[in-house]
């Protein structure tokens, strides 16, 4: 692996070169814990942590989960009851494992901002993003499959509206639905497959995310400045960076202790906070519940997918086009998941040099407003689809693409970046600088 | 909390590594880890359901003298037979010498504090030992002896096992072929008003 | 910065409905009655449980199943804690269950459930305190749900003691006016009126007393578990709070000779 120069590990005792000649696990250890890691990363960075122990508490709580509960249709709303009031700490481990995904998708859209804001995604970490966004649409998949399991109302008929989106691609749509559910409508194939999978793809997350440290290894992470570390040498890469262990293990292991104890009193004292109460109703294929809202982490999306309705210009452009074969519907099933590709775009959409927002002083507000629209569509994913909210959604979906597919392009070329320091060790050394001021602000550390 | 500046961050000072505060935060963390763990395990040990379904109540009363019963405790048969005299009699004439199995351990009659003789006496409920209360699982392999229903009750007129020719006395003592140990008797408590429970 | 950023999202949402819309009319009414098991430190009233029980058997049970709760959980010493001999009369009592094993009905035991009762079609009570919503919004911000609970017992409560009088006939159906039901009817008459139920001690027993006692009841069928769920929440919270401060203090001194800092 090459990137930045640091020490490596000598295998010293006779065992350990005989282990090392054999099966250098040892010295891959080393190198991934013992990484030289920018040492003016600020508390925006301590989510990966975060979701690392999210990917394992999910894991470890739905394999025990696993053991109690039957993929049935007859039978699974009712050993989920089992869990909750049989299995010894069954409850806990459900509400642990039900939280333990809202947890998972609230760090995952911290994670991913940060990376907007930073330009993590820029070259040459171009793969690290992608390889990111892969992981993220693997949880959207896997969040969605495990919500059906305890077969609900919700479980049921977000299944039947999700998979109904995949009705809507022409000519095939119905097929393809018709494949995915083992049937004309969700049932007990549906389910089983669903456990099948949902069972699954946490293990395929886990290798896209050994894949992702890899990559980001390989380039190095980026930091609050976007200035790459030194690698002319061992000792000038030194000025700019520490060791990942310990100093970041630390802090990380602090910040990951501070977000569980928020995350402990919302499992412990309002565990259905984040649910829907209709999914404590068996599922019943003869009634619909009044409003079908998603988990709230997919309300964004799901915005956008209800925004494009047939009375919207470009979805009737688009139809006319394609003579109908874009309708509304399909129009919003690839508005959905094009507002996901213009994001894992972004690497190519950005034209700027400066990989940092901090010194990018017109595309900071662009960005602010980003957040405020993804909020916003958050939001209104959870209003009923009628004036005004469509309307503002259908705004809030422009701003989505455009930011993207315009202002990201055009900022490069028009802005005028704020100077930015030479090296990481500058950028450090002004915060907690060894100066006379000494004391340094703290601004690039918010949280201390 | 006092530390020294140090420009070579990598050299820690050998006086704050054995620090209080270090030793604090592995051992809270080791904690924390060790609690996580225990739920997961514990999750596995038997739920609440199952652990009470360990007990079950049966009414004795509506049994005829010399007919037997069977109830299903733990996933399991128990013989519950009200023996005629002639059964008592044969099981009491019994010398301890020609059991292949004379001692029966607590885990074979828990209703016992230690070692005992197996004689009927200890083995039956209440003193004129009508009663005989027996877990219906061969003590050889785990199958399920026949003679509930009265006709083949082997060569000793208790049980006789089909699987491999085990034969069982009036009083669920192994006599003859495989089976090493006599039939074990479950936890339970037999009272005037003959409601049998079983399991603690 | 981001920090600020997502200062003025919060904010950007919290003006939204000012700037909008008014609730629509005949919102359904909910009273916050103040449960004993509210907060983290509420506890269920074993007292008021027991009653509510009892209000449950002699009226409700008619007509609603409560088919996931077992038996057995009467006896709880976090629940309704009545002694495993009463558990066991009052199943036999008031309870047949189907056995399998028999082919035939026979009395209920502790390790039996609650019966299903399907007979008019009544939907089961188990869960009902968790599949109701008291309280919403507002604009799906969900700010009262976090200030006042998701009110699934206030639901319940308001439901029974909402009732206005009035009644209409709808397609062969007579529907009640009822406050707390959305929609305003609802098909079930009134099943409780004051003094319908007399319990032993001589608590009062008023519509809304009986109201209340049977949804606190009902809330435990549906959350059994809820005094466990938090004092695991207490004890982990207390214990990942003393862990994050030794966190914090052996963060600070690893890093305090890399920041040059003097303290």
């Amino acid at each position: 692996m090459s990137g930045i120069p640091h020490d490596h590990y000598e295998p010293k005792t006779g065992g350990e070169k005989w282990l090392h000649s054999r099966l250098p696990i040892v010295g891959l250890l080393y190198d991934t814990i013992m990484i030289p890691t920018p040492k003016n990363l600020n508390w925006w960075w301590i989510w990966g942590i975060v979701l690392a122990f999210c990917l394992v508490l999910q894991i470890v709580t739905g394999i025990v989960l696993v053991m109690h509960y039957t993929p049935h249709v007859d039978l699974a709303f009712a050993s989920v009851e089992h869990i909750m009031r049989n299995v010894n700490g069954g409850h806990m481990l459900r509400y642990l494992h039900a939280n333990g995904a809202s947890l998972f998708f609230v760090a995952v859209y911290i994670h991913i901002f940060r990376g907007l804001f930073y330009g993590s995604y820029k070259a040459p970490r171009e793969i690290t993003w992608i390889i990111g966004m892969l992981i993220y649409l693997s949880m959207m998949g896997t969040a969605f499959m495990g919500y059906v399991l305890p077969w609900g109302q919700m479980s049921f008929w977000g299944a039947t509206v999700i998979t109904g989106l995949f009705g809507a691609i022409p000519f095939i749509g119905e097929g393809i639905q018709t494949w995915l559910l083992g049937g004309p409508a969700v049932d007990n194939a549906t389910l089983n497959r669903f456990f099948s999978l949902h069972y699954l793809l946490p293990f395929v997350i886990a290798a896209l995310v050994v894949v992702h440290i890899w990559a980001f290894h390989t380039t190095g992470n980026n930091n609050p400045t976007g200035v790459e570390v030194r690698r002319g040498s061992k000792a000038e890469a030194e000025k700019d960076t520490l060791p990942f262990w310990p100093y970041f293990v630390i802090k990380d292991l602090f910040a990951l202790a501070v977000v569980l104890v928020v995350f402990w009193a919302v499992v412990g004292f309002m565990p259905n906070y984040l649910g829907h109460p209709d999914n404590y109703i068996e599922a019943d294929a003869l009634v619909t519940p009044a409003h079908i809202v998603p988990e709230w982490y997919f309300l964004p999306f799901y915005a956008i997918l209800r925004a494009f309705t047939s009375e919207v210009w470009v979805v009737q452009i688009a139809s006319f086009i394609t003579g109908g074969i874009i309708d509304a519907k399909f129009f919003g099933v690839l508005a959905m998941f094009g507002a996901i590709i213009v994001m894992a775009l972004a690497p190519w959409l950005d034209t700027s040099s400066v990989r940092s927002g901090k010194y990018r002083p017109m595309f900071r507000w662009w960005f602010y407003l980003l957040i405020v629209d993804f909020m916003a569509l958050m939001w209104l994913g959870a209003m009923p689809a009628e004036e005004p909210y469509a309307s503002f959604a259908l705004i809030a979906s422009a701003y989505w693409f455009g930011y993207f597919l315009v202002i990201l392009p055009i900022l490069g070329v028009i802005e005028k970046p704020l100077p930015q320091p030479e090296t990481i060790e500058e950028d450090f050394n002004a915060h907690y600088g060894k100066k006379a001021d000494g004391a340094g602000s703290a601004e690039a550390s918010p949280a201390e | 909390m006092m530390s020294q500046t140090n420009d070579h961050p990598d050299q820690e000072p050998a006086s704050e590594r054995r620090d209080f505060l270090y030793y604090a935060t592995v051992s809270t963390g080791a904690v924390a880890t060790g609690a996580a763990v225990w739920p997961l395990i514990n999750s596995m040990n038997p739920s609440a359901d199952v652990a009470a379904a360990g007990t079950v109540r049966v009414d004795l009363s509506g049994v005829e003298p010399g007919q037997r019963i069977t109830v299903k405790w733990q996933g399991r048969p128990v013989f519950a037979w009200r023996r005629s005299p002639a059964a008592i009699e044969a099981a009491r004439a019994v010398d301890l010498d020609e059991l292949p199995d004379p001692v029966d351990e607590t885990g074979e009659n828990p209703n016992l504090s230690g070692e005992e003789p197996a004689l009927d006496e200890n083995r039956a409920a209440g003193e004129d030992g009508e009663w005989l209360i027996v877990i219906g699982v061969c003590t050889h392999l785990g199958c399920i002896p026949l003679g509930q229903d009265g006709a083949a009750v082997g060569e000793f007129g208790g049980w006789f096992c089909p699987c491999h020719g085990s034969h069982y006395d009036t009083s669920g003592r192994i006599r003859k072929g495989p089976a090493p140990r006599n039939l074990d008797i479950p936890p339970y408590t037999l009272g005037e008003d003959l409601q049998l429970v079983i399991g603690t | 910065m981001l920090k600020k950023l997502a200062l003025g999202a919060a904010f950007a949402l919290a003006l939204a409905p000012a700037a909008s819309f008014a609730a629509p009319d005949g919102e359904p009414y909910v009273e916050d009655f103040a449960f004993s098991f509210e907060g983290p430190f509420g506890k269920y009233d074993q007292n008021q449980l027991q009653r509510g029980l009892q209000v449950y058997t002699e009226v409700c049970a008619v007509c609603h199943g409560l088919r996931y709760v077992p038996l057995r959980t009467l006896s709880a010493e976090s629940g309704p804690g009545i002694p495993e001999e009463q558990v066991r009369a009052y199943a036999a009592e008031n309870f047949e269950v189907f056995d399998e094993e028999l082919d035939d009905f026979r009395p209920a035991t502790p390790t039996d459930h609650f019966p299903q009762v399907t007979s008019v079609g009544a939907p089961d009570l188990s869960l009902m305190a968790k599949a109701r919503a008291g309280f919403h919004g507002p604009y799906g911000l969900g700010i009262n749900q976090l200030i006042k609970g998701i009110g699934g017992a206030e639901y319940i409560a308001s439901l029974l003691a909402g009732y206005t009088g009035e009644e209409k006939e709808e397609a062969g159906v007579i529907l009640y006016e009822n406050t707390a039901f959305p929609g305003g009817w609802i098909s079930m008459a009134p099943p409780l009126s004051d003094e319908l139920v007399e319990y032993a001690d001589g608590s009062a027993n008023d519509l809304n007393n009986l109201s209340e006692d049977v949804a606190a009841f009902l809330m435990w069928t549906a959350e059994p578990k809820m005094m466990a769920r938090k004092q695991a929440g207490f004890v982990g919270v207390f214990f990942l709070t003393v862990l994050s401060v030794l966190l914090y203090l052996t963060n600070k001194r690893l890093w305090a000779p890399v920041k040059g800092k003097k303290d």
